[in-house]
């Protein structure tokens, strides 16, 4: 299957991409190694756009996963501002946008996921934005600063993150969330609550309930968001985080399996076994989960980078690992690790209006997902512990005064 | 400018020079150093850029935080010279310093 010459190519040049291409070299593969990419520059971190780098506290050099000239002295093939739009899996061949074909022995699809544009009137306004590239963040940081007021649409990571390093510009933040709490998607009631106080104490506004119906504008530019009850929100501009779908159009159009993500195994391989895919494209299985899922984040992107780079090269495949994400605002640290699936019991441990505090989240005596505020050893304790399944005494785990090691020892 | 050592677990020596400013972590990365995997980038938030500092290092590459000290606390053969390199800034000072690496960052 493996052969020290074959061609791998890689569409999307993100940080699943960028790092798969220096795994491969790293792993030993000689062969050559394509990297194509629609953005202009090489793979980059997204992580700081909405928090260091908004802020201006990381340049732009600082985002690079690896500088420029790091991919011709490694031999890997960087092509910028280049669309993949077709595959053809009999002849073994991808046709690029700009006339040409890469013949791959491996083609590895690592193209993403994109914002949810809503089809709402004035969606097209100047001032709408969005965040997910570099050229998303320059737009936002051009736009905001001392005076300007940012609405934001969703009350997501995303927007939360924006809407503190708009604070720390100076810039006013009122975030609209439709449901009846903020990150009713991804968190429990504890931490969205938790984070609206948080924000709040720093001057963010919400709204919640809010059902963003269209945006108002002047001479092309927004001036505020319509929401369903008749009120408009005034603002300068507008942040639109309502989530993302993936990027599977290219793997769809060639036949591949697709469902909410293009269909991976543990190896990172698609129903084409000359075909991976790896990142925030992919619905893969999580075994401690019993489940397939797709997952918008970096450890994910690095798992599976490292699972296609294996397959790749001939080695064993990696070991799992268990999920996990991190979010900064203002001066606090959340890690979570998990996903809170089929959870029975929600045991908060430490005091939230302390700012250092942990809400696990149980099945029976087992931990499923635990969300971290400045904690880090209930962060690195729970990871291991819903890696390993194993059982916990939940009146220990409850208890600060015991400490994780002494609680996961039990 | 500091030119820096990295040793992995298997004796593989990678010498770099680190720009000023950089974080000891960061001059690994851009320069696919293999064993120092870096997940979050340099955030504080993963303990995957563990490394060993060689005794003579130590004391100049300051102080740890107590988040770093507390994210240390959990990672794998933690010893006393262990520190995670995105919390080490590079300056003239750490010319010739030493890092190794540990077998596996998860």
């Amino acid at each position: 299957m493996t052969s020290p010459d074959a061609h791998v190519v890689i569409v999307g040049a993100g940080h699943a991409g960028g790092t798969l291409a220096a795994l491969l070299r790293q792993y030993g593969h000689a062969g050559p190694v394509t990297l194509v990419g629609e953005e202009p520059i090489p793979p980059y971190q997204r992580p700081p756009l909405s928090k260091a780098w908004l802020k201006g506290e990381a340049d732009a050099e600082s985002l690079a996963l690896k500088p420029l000239e790091f991919y011709a002295e490694n031999r890997i093939d960087f092509r910028p501002s280049v669309r993949a739009e077709r595959i053809n899996r009999q002849r073994k061949v991808l046709a690029l946008s700009d006339g040409t074909e890469l013949a791959y022995d491996f083609l590895v699809l690592a193209t993403g996921a994109r914002p949810i544009r809503l089809p709402i009137p004035g969606a097209d306004l100047e001032g709408i934005l969005e965040l997910r590239t570099a050229a998303d963040a320059e737009a936002l940081k051009g736009a905001l600063g001392p005076g300007r007021t940012m609405a934001v649409v969703g009350g997501g990571y995303i927007g939360l993150e924006a809407a503190a390093s708009a604070r720390a510009l100076g810039a006013e933040a009122v975030v609209l969330e439709r449901e009846p709490r903020i990150l009713a998607r991804v968190a429990g009631e504890v931490l969205s609550s938790f984070f609206r106080t948080l924000h709040e104490g720093h001057g963010v506004r919400f709204l919640t309930g809010a059902s963003v119906t269209g945006f108002r504008g002047e001479g092309g530019k927004v001036t505020g968001v319509e929401l369903a009850d008749g009120r408009v929100i005034a603002c300068d501009l507008a942040l639109v985080g309502v989530g993302a779908v993936p990027n599977q159009e290219l793997a769809q159009d060639a036949g591949l399996a697709v469902n909410r993500g293009v269909v991976v195994d543990l190896e990172a391989r698609t129903s084409d076994p000359s075909i991976f895919a790896i990142g925030d494209v992919t619905l893969r299985p999580m075994p401690i989960y019993g489940r397939d899922f797709r997952m918008e984040s970096v450890p994910n992107a690095l798992e599976q980078a490292k699972q296609a780079a294996c397959a790749i090269t001939g080695r064993p495949a990696p070991a799992g690992e268990t999920p996990w994400q991190w979010s900064d605002q203002y001066d606090i640290k959340l890690q979570i690790a998990g996903y809170n699936f089929d959870s029975d019991q929600t045991l908060v441990r430490g005091d939230p209006a302390s700012g250092r505090f942990a809400i696990f989240h149980l099945q029976g005596d087992k931990v499923q997902a635990v969300e971290a505020i400045n904690s880090p050893p209930e962060f690195m304790m729970g990871r291991q512990l819903i890696g390993s399944r194993r059982p916990v005494d939940k009146q220990r785990l409850a208890d600060p005064s015991i400490s994780m090691k002494e609680v996961a020892a039990a | 400018m500091a030119k820096i050592t990295f040793i992995q677990h298997d004796g593989t020596e990678h010498v770099h020079d680190g720009k000023t400013g950089l974080s000891v972590m960061e001059v690994a990365v851009k320069n696919n150093v293999p064993g120092i995997d870096a997940d979050c980038g340099g955030a504080c938030a993963c303990a995957t850029c563990h490394v060993y500092v060689d005794a003579a290092w130590l004391e100049k590459t300051g102080d740890k935080t107590a988040m770093e000290e507390s994210m240390l606390d959990f990672a794998e053969g933690v010893e006393p010279n262990s520190r995670l390199s995105c919390q080490i800034k590079v300056t003239d000072s750490l010319d010739g310093i030493v890092v190794r690496l540990p077998e596996s960052q998860h």
